[in-house]
């Protein structure tokens, strides 16, 4: 690694002894900063190539999309991932309707009414809520709707604690771009007599609008893959559930999750050339198909964010 | 958005034609009977007939009331003194109470999971803090959590180890030795490994990775006279594989927030240690690393907090050893998390007895982890007061 040409090397008193130790030293810190970064790029790219590798002829199969997995066990082939991706689509749903409005109540009282000592607690709670972990927001919803209130588990709870979760993504990309907003348009509006709730509804918050929906997007990217909910909350149904109130309902974490015990239970590992390998086992395409197929949602949602991003017309 | 701009204008240039600044009583009127409908998008606030008459009385600019003006002479500081226009109140009322919802929904959790945990913890039969035992299947319930713990700590910290340098290295090369047109493309391949939901993770590290790991296990065997790096025959399935993959999820949390504050060095700390002749090693040691400590740390913490409290990444990994198995301090044993506890057992729970053992765990790990992200926090705001 060649010393970079940058710094302007003058005529001063450390450039006398500049030797060749700090040379080296500085040689090698660059060494190790390019390295570290190409470190982060193996787990990255190689993850990314086994779910690809391993997961695509699964998703790529004719029904995937259309069957579910009920009556088929590990040794059977076909089926799909429909009830699982039906499951996922109507808790995610259900909980960014609840998430969404609340979510943006919160980020307009931070910006534009919070003074005080409301607004610091607020603030200070959205970020203890950022590090809540998703099983403790999961033992909380049952123990309020299950525990307390004697209820049965289903798909509703799961979108419940998944609420818990995107609301403190939300509120602070909302937040955010709120406070991008120029005071000048606020400024404007208020001189033009427009009363100041208007002026929120109808100015600040449309021109923040792309922000939002960025924030928003991220804010199912987020929850879209959480499985730690799906475990406690709701059981796992092979078969199609479309019904969020009662039953046993499939998600695709659950379903990769599902699918993994199969693995273990069906004695399917076995030793070559001296490596544990997987021997054949249809729950094996069924667990990559499941993960590729969630990457792609999630992935795709995450660059849908960054496009709608670009549009946005508040910048940093 | 200019037509909805446009739309705004016009609706105000309407509303200003048809109703002089002066004449306001003249202006509700001409609401009452035309019945002007509200604008789109605008909730329903309109006050019963009642309520406009005391309003007319007041000095309100009545107008706005109805919700359909939007000029009508009074800026916000001219009402002071009477009382606030409804939808002002009805959006500060709203907003200010999802603001004190949040707060009260942190407050229940720590409720909810206390009053349920109380119960099982009153008839544990082992002392709950200090017992290594967690059996909750049949009646004389003795649980205690400090493997939980010690397997908790033990991975995250470790995972913590080895994140922290890289994704401090990764945030150097991204502030300052990047390319310019290359550094967002950059932080956005980081970003992604954000993306990645954590069962994939699991996944991922108990089927590819760890079997790739065997060989670096074993030869930390060889270093088994520290008690941390003893064999016990766990070959896939380990703290250490955990740990690598917690290593891997926290990255880009610290990554972000250490290339934030790298960023925002104050340039002439910068240049001054460029005017010294400093290498870019020691400029990034004389003015870089110490701006950016305080960051670094609070980064750290918030991964710390994320690495505790992970679920089914660690719950795929890890490899349970069965009940009643003695107690090691090896990286290289299997064992249980909190969380990964929970996620395992809290399907199968019977009773009340049992499920509140498992609330009581996670009420342990709720404490946990807001302690630390709380912590996190401080010194972030703390920073920010210099900035």
């Amino acid at each position: 690694m060649t010393v970079l040409a940058t710094p302007p090397a003058a005529d001063s008193l450390l450039t006398a002894r500049r030797g060749g130790r700090r040379q080296l030293k500085n040689s090698v810190a660059t060494v190790l900063v390019y390295l570290s970064f190409a470190i982060a790029l193996v787990p990255l790219g190689w993850l990314l190539w086994s779910v690809l590798s391993k997961g695509l002829h699964a998703m790529t199969r004719n029904g995937w999309f259309t069957h579910s997995q009920r009556n088929l066990t590990y040794r059977d082939p076909g089926g799909g991932a429909y009830h699982a991706i039906v499951g996922t689509v109507e808790q995610v749903f259900l909980c960014t309707a609840i998430a969404v409005p609340i979510s943006l109540l919160v980020a307009v009282y931070l910006v534009e009414y919070g003074t005080g000592r409301l607004a610091r607690v607020t603030t200070f709670m959205v970020d203890i809520l950022t590090g809540i972990p998703s099983i403790v927001a999961a033992l909380f919803i049952y123990a309020v709707f299950i525990g307390a209130f004697g209820g049965q588990r289903a798909g509703w709870l799961v979108s419940l604690t998944l609420v818990m979760l995107m609301i403190p993504v939300i509120v602070r990309t909302t937040e955010e771009m709120l406070k991008l907003v120029p005071n000048e348009l606020r400024e404007a509006a208020y001189a033009l007599g427009v009363p100041k709730w208007k002026t929120i509804l109808r100015i600040v918050v449309p021109t923040a609008l792309t922000g939002i929906l960025t924030g928003i997007i991220l804010g199912i990217a987020r929850v879209a893959g959480e499985t730690a909910p799906l475990l406690i909350l709701v059981g796992y149904a092979p078969g199609i559930n479309t019904n969020l109130f009662s039953g046993f309902q499939g998600a695709l974490p659950s379903m990769i999750n599902a699918e993994t015990l199969n693995l273990n239970s069906g004695g399917t590992y076995g030793l070559v050339n001296g490596h544990v390998r997987l021997i054949h086992n249809y729950a094996v395409d069924r667990v990559w198909g499941a993960a590729l197929t969630l990457i792609i949602i999630v992935m795709g949602l995450n660059l849908l964010a960054r496009l709608i991003a670009r549009f946005s017309k508040v910048n940093q | 958005m200019p037509d909805r701009n446009s739309s705004t204008r016009d609706a105000d240039t309407r509303n200003n034609l048809r109703r002089p600044v002066t004449a306001r009583p003249t202006a509700d009127l001409e609401n009452q009977e035309n019945g002007v409908p509200d604008g789109p998008g605008k909730p329903d606030l309109s006050p019963p007939p009642q309520l406009r008459e005391v309003t007319v009385g007041s000095a309100e600019p009545l107008a706005v009331s109805s919700g359909a003006v939007t000029v009508s002479g009074a800026a916000p500081s001219l009402v002071a003194g009477g009382r606030r226009r409804i939808g002002d109140r009805v959006l500060a009322t709203l907003t200010a109470g999802s603001g004190a919802f949040i707060v009260l929904l942190i407050a229940l959790v720590a409720i909810f999971l206390l009053s349920q945990a109380i119960p099982s913890i009153a008839k544990d039969h082992a002392n709950f803090l200090f017992s290594r035992q967690f059996s909750v299947r049949s009646e004389p319930l003795q649980f205690g959590v400090l493997d939980l713990l010690w397997v908790t700590v033990i991975s995250s910290v470790l995972a913590l180890l080895i994140a922290v340098p890289i994704a401090v290295g990764i945030a150097l090369f991204i502030t300052q030795y990047a390319p310019k047109s290359i550094r967002k493309g950059v932080a956005y391949l980081i970003d992604l490994l954000a993306a990645i939901p954590s069962i994939i993770y699991g996944i991922w590290g108990i089927y590819v990775l760890a079997p790739h790991l065997v060989g670096v296990q074993r030869a930390f065997y060889h270093l088994d006279f520290i008690p941390l790096f003893a064999d016990k025959g766990v070959d896939t399935g380990s703290i250490f594989d955990a740990s690598l993959v917690l290593a891997v999820m926290i990255l880009p949390i610290i990554t972000a927030i250490a290339r934030d504050v790298f960023v925002r060095t104050p340039d002439h700390h910068i240049e001054a240690a460029w005017a010294l002749g400093a290498t870019r090693w020691e400029m990034i040691r004389m003015a870089v690393l110490p701006y950016g400590r305080p960051g670094v740390i609070s980064g750290a913490m918030l991964g710390l907090g994320r690495a505790l409290g992970e679920t089914i990444a660690v719950l795929l990994i890890l490899s349970k050893p069965p009940e009643g198995a003695p107690f090691t301090a090896s990286i290289f044993n299997g064992g249980q998390t909190f969380a990964s506890l929970i996620g395992l057992n809290m399907q199968e729970a019977n009773g009340k007895l049992e499920t509140g053992a498992y609330i009581a765990a996670g009420l342990v790990l709720f404490v946990l982890t807001f302690a630390v992200n709380a912590a996190a926090r401080a010194i972030v705001n703390r920073r920010k007061e210099f900035v």
